[in-house]
């Protein structure tokens, strides 16, 4: 059975999906425990593969039994496996944190969002598994409606906020279509394997470089990188809290794995890095987008918004990472993949187990929150100091190599950026550290304590999200295990 | 604004066409398209999986694994529709109109009213009233039963002909839809209840994953048909011909299901009551 | 290049630049238009632009369709006188996506006009900024 993992893992949610949407009519209770038992299935076989490529190497897996290019292969490497187990583990811990939510949110069609829930996991692992460039667009659409579904069911605005999001992802999916398109014009094969083999032998060709461009563009947009960010403050914070902690730590962490392995294992390595020119303008986009965003994250009044925009500044520490073009900093952009999911788990499960219980999303809000939710407080604590960068949480091991891979590289402006987006996180979390532990009962409020009426979060929401803020000091401590058994491995040996 | 859009779109534009000028010629049969990985195809898939239609013979087994995915992106589409627009509310409705049968004579029961007695002889009829068309009824009473076999006909020939379970799936939901248009929507939810579209829209996925799945257990990769010719006692060529056919079946039931629950919950704005 | 090559190359690649100007056409409705519905045209625009797109690469010069049984002959397996079937296949799938999306938009839509009762974006934002 276990040679069979890599199809077993995209196709038992799947399965488990439309069981579900028959259990809803015949018998509901049942809805939950199966959706569990699968997403806990799917972490198993991650696991599982994780193991199998470090001990003996890649592998792949041939649909059919069709061989490449005649039919759809899957190819699982080293950092395949690595990112598909760091998903599969937040999305399992996210379902437990979050179904009682789910059920006040969503009441008679809680079990829908199962349904949807697991065919969007299911479409994720399929993006991270699949060596078929067309196979990839199509599982990145069933990742897309279900996520289009489930953000479009929030409150107040959240229908607007999914439209505009179905206009920027299709226009993003489009163009990566249009270039998948364009290079079986010229090669005639759509397995990402053979089109490396073939490539090389296209350097100069117009078509090719028009098809990186129009792909990644696609990708950049998908990604939410500045400035193709429109739509992801809007989406992530009307959205419902389930909903919203399920999608922010995958969607666009998942995007900047395909543009790795578009950049590195499709097209040829010197052609995305030497012949093209296209790392230095990508670097300057990361930059801008880091300090655009950091910018406007100080300025946001709501505690979901300023996150979501703390998400776009990562997403450009991991594209100007990648297009540094040498090892340290692809290490920490692959390294970052991992981290950034863990983290933004954490934060915004912490934010919505806040926002359940607090009136409003204002940072007024959060007066004294320490002393009513310590546990969730403790839990958002971590998160920030990951994400400012303190050791020994993951986000500063990310933020190392990062930075040193941009010193290697001569790229003063990336360092600066991070520097300056490190700072600002310090000034944005600490903020809110000061508001929720120190602010005294105002003066506003003639000297009497605010209506604290909330009480923390139960037991079965408290310990999934202690299990994350963990995981982040966990990930931090076995950074050097991952970085040489697992990324080292997964970067080719072409970059230095 | 607009400006800049614009400048944006001729940008985009002008990359393509600049990407155009190293096309190979169109209609060349000596393209890297043409010549790499589809002569395999045609030459080779009538003796490997016996169907004539290429195009089928790819779509449900060389590349049966995106199909798969197809097909779940239209449940999901379903799903999502469901999700985002049913409303679940017993909350009456402003007014609803009655007529009596055998007088013809319309009642508007305006909110928190109830139906005289005598119930039987009245029936609902849409707020958006047609007057009763006997030439629109008969016609398409008449042709909904050719419409549906036609449809059945485009499914099972899709290894002769063009066609196959999409194609077929989406001209079965077109004639309910029909049926829906010229009578009304509770008719039609008498004929062919919510749920179970729901569970025919599931029901076919997992036809086709379940095939797979099959297939997989008898120790083969998944979706490779070969393994089946053990259970349909046929040689593994024609096993593939006939797992090509299960799965075209399982992909025409999932997509006129949900043809008809996505026009059962657009047209009724998901209150399930009154349609078009 | 002389007016024959200029010719040649026109001929040659027509069918390309139609439809790209398709494609930009459905890129600008969706990002220049402010009612919904125009916009969700312009989007079914762009994903038809690239169906035909795909669809065309398919096309051989004096060749028929891929179905076999139609064949006679020693042209039955010839891959010069039959069609590419790839680009079918593929672009089926992408019908079938481009329709679940336009279904989710559309849902997404009637949401809008019920809370908002228009489909414009300006008056959209309007009323969002006053409400």
């Amino acid at each position: 059975m276990s040679a069979h993992f890599p199809a077993l893992i995209v196709v038992s949610p799947l399965m488990a999906a439309m069981v579900v949407a028959i259990l809803a009519w015949v018998r509901p209770g049942a809805c939950l425990p199966l959706a569990v038992v699968t997403l806990a299935g799917s972490l198993w076989a991650a696991a599982g593969m994780l193991w199998r490529v470090v001990v003996s190497g890649p592998f792949a897996y041939h649909l059919g039994n069709w061989p490449p290019p005649i039919g759809i292969a899957y190819q699982i490497d080293h950092l395949n496996a690595l990112v598909l187990t760091a998903m599969a583990a937040v999305a399992l811990v996210n379902l437990l944190a979050t179904w009682r939510h789910a059920r006040r949110d969503f009441a008679e069609r809680v079990n829908y969002f199962y349904a949807l829930y697991l065919l969007f996991c299911a479409g994720t692992y399929g993006i991270i598994v699949t060596g078929d460039a067309f196979n990839l667009f199509v599982l990145l659409e069933i990742t897309s409606i279900s996520g289009y579904a489930l953000v479009g069911m929030g409150k107040r605005d959240a229908a607007l906020a999914s439209l505009n999001y179905i206009f920027m992802g299709t226009i993003g999916a489009s163009f990566y279509l249009l270039g998948v398109g364009y290079l079986y014009l010229v090669t005639g094969t759509l397995n990402m394997a053979d089109l490396a083999m073939i490539l090389p032998r296209l350097y100069g060709n117009k078509v090719v470089t028009a098809a990186f461009i129009i792909a990644m563009t696609g990708l950049f947009m998908k990604m939410a990188l500045f400035p193709l960010h429109g739509w992801l403050p809007n989406a992530y914070s009307e959205s419902s809290s389930p909903v919203r902690s399920l999608i922010a730590p995958l969607t666009t962490k998942t995007m900047v794995y395909v543009m790795v392995r578009v950049a590195l294992y499709v097209f040829p390595v010197d052609f995305s890095f030497g012949h093209l020119a296209f790392a230095q303008p990508a670097v300057w986009l990361a930059v801008t987008s880091i300090v655009a965003a950091s910018l406007m994250a100080l300025s946001q009044t709501s505690l979901k918004r300023m996150l979501a925009y703390v998400l776009i500044a990562e997403v450009g520490y991991m594209v100007g990472g990648f297009w540094l073009g040498n090892r340290m900093g692809m290490t920490g952009a692959i390294l970052h993949i991992v981290n950034d999911a863990a983290m933004t788990l954490c934060a915004f499960l912490a934010v919505g187990s806040l926002r359940q219980q607090l009136a409003d999303d204002s940072f007024k809000a959060l007066r004294g929150a320490f002393r009513r939710m310590p546990w969730t407080m403790a839990v958002l604590v971590v998160a920030g100091l990951s994400m400012i960068g303190v050791p020994p949480t993951c986000g500063f091991f990310s933020k190392w190599y990062l930075i040193g891979g941009a010193l290697a590289a001569g790229q003063w402006a990336f360092v600066g950026a991070l520097i300056f987006s490190s700072l600002i996180n310090a000034v944005l979390f600490f903020r809110i550290f000061e508001i929720g532990f120190f602010e005294p009962f105002a003066a506003s409020d003639h000297g009497h304590p605010p209506d604290l009426a909330y009480a923390e979060a139960p037991a079965t929401v408290i310990a999934p999200m202690l299990v994350t803020a963990a995981g982040l000091v966990v990930l931090g401590l076995l950074t050097g295990r991952i970085v040489t058994r697992i990324i080292d491995a997964a970067i080719p040996a072409a970059i230095l | 604004m607009k400006r800049f859009a614009l400048l944006a779109v001729l940008l985009f534009g002008a990359l393509l066409v600049y990407g155009t000028t190293d096309f190979p010629d169109w209609g060349d049969p000596s393209s890297p398209a043409a010549t790499h990985v589809s002569p395999h195809y045609i030459r080779h898939s009538l003796e490997e999986t016996a169907v004539p239609n290429i195009v089928t013979a790819v779509l449900a087994d060389y590349r049966g694994y995106d199909t798969m995915f197809e097909t779940s992106v239209i449940f999901t589409a379903g799903l999502a529709c469901f999700f985002l627009l049913r409303v679940f509310a017993r909350k009456a409705p402003d007014s609803r109109l009655y007529r009596h049968r055998a007088t013809g004579i319309t009642l508007r029961i305006e909110q928190g009213g109830r139906l005289p007695e005598g119930a039987r002889e009245f029936e609902r009829i849409d707020s958006q009233w047609v007057p009763y068309d006997l030439i629109i009824r008969t016609a398409c009473r008449l042709v909904l039963p050719f419409i549906q076999l036609f449809a059945l006909y485009v499914v099972a020939h899709g290894h002769h002909s063009p066609g196959g379970g999409f194609q077929g799936g989406v001209i079965f939901g077109a004639a309910v839809i029909l049926y829906a248009i010229s009578h009304d929507l509770r008719s039609t939810l008498q004929m062919l209840p919510e749920r179970r579209t729901v569970l025919m829209s599931a029901g076919g996925v997992l036809i086709y994953a379940g095939t797979g799945l099959i297939c997989l257990l008898l120790g083969a990769q998944f979706l490779d048909y070969a393994a089946l010719a053990g259970i349909l006692g046929v040689d593994p060529i024609m096993a593939r011909s006939h797992g090509i056919f299960i799965v075209e079946i399982g992909v025409a039931i999932a997509v006129m299901a949900v043809m008809v629950s996505l026009y059962y919950n657009l047209a009724s704005v998901g209150r399930f009551d009154e349609g078009l | 290049m002389t007016a024959a090559g200029y010719i040649n190359l026109i001929i040659a690649k027509y069918n390309y630049w139609i439809y790209i100007v398709l494609m930009c056409v459905g890129l600008w409705g969706m990002i220049v238009k402010r009612n919904l519905v125009k916009k969700i045209i312009g989007m079914n625009i762009l994903q038809t632009a690239i169906i035909l797109f795909y669809v065309s690469i398919a096309t051989k010069k004096g060749a028929a369709l891929p179905i076999l049984a139609h064949h006679i002959g020693a042209h039955r397996t010839d891959p010069a006188t039959i069609i590419n079937p790839l680009p079918h296949v593929l672009m089926l799938t992408a019908i079938v996506v481009s329709v679940a999306t336009l279904g989710v938009a559309l849902a997404l839509t009637i949401n809008i006009y019920k809370r908002y009762g228009t489909l414009e974006e300006d008056e959209i934002h309007d009323l969002m900024r006053n409400a």
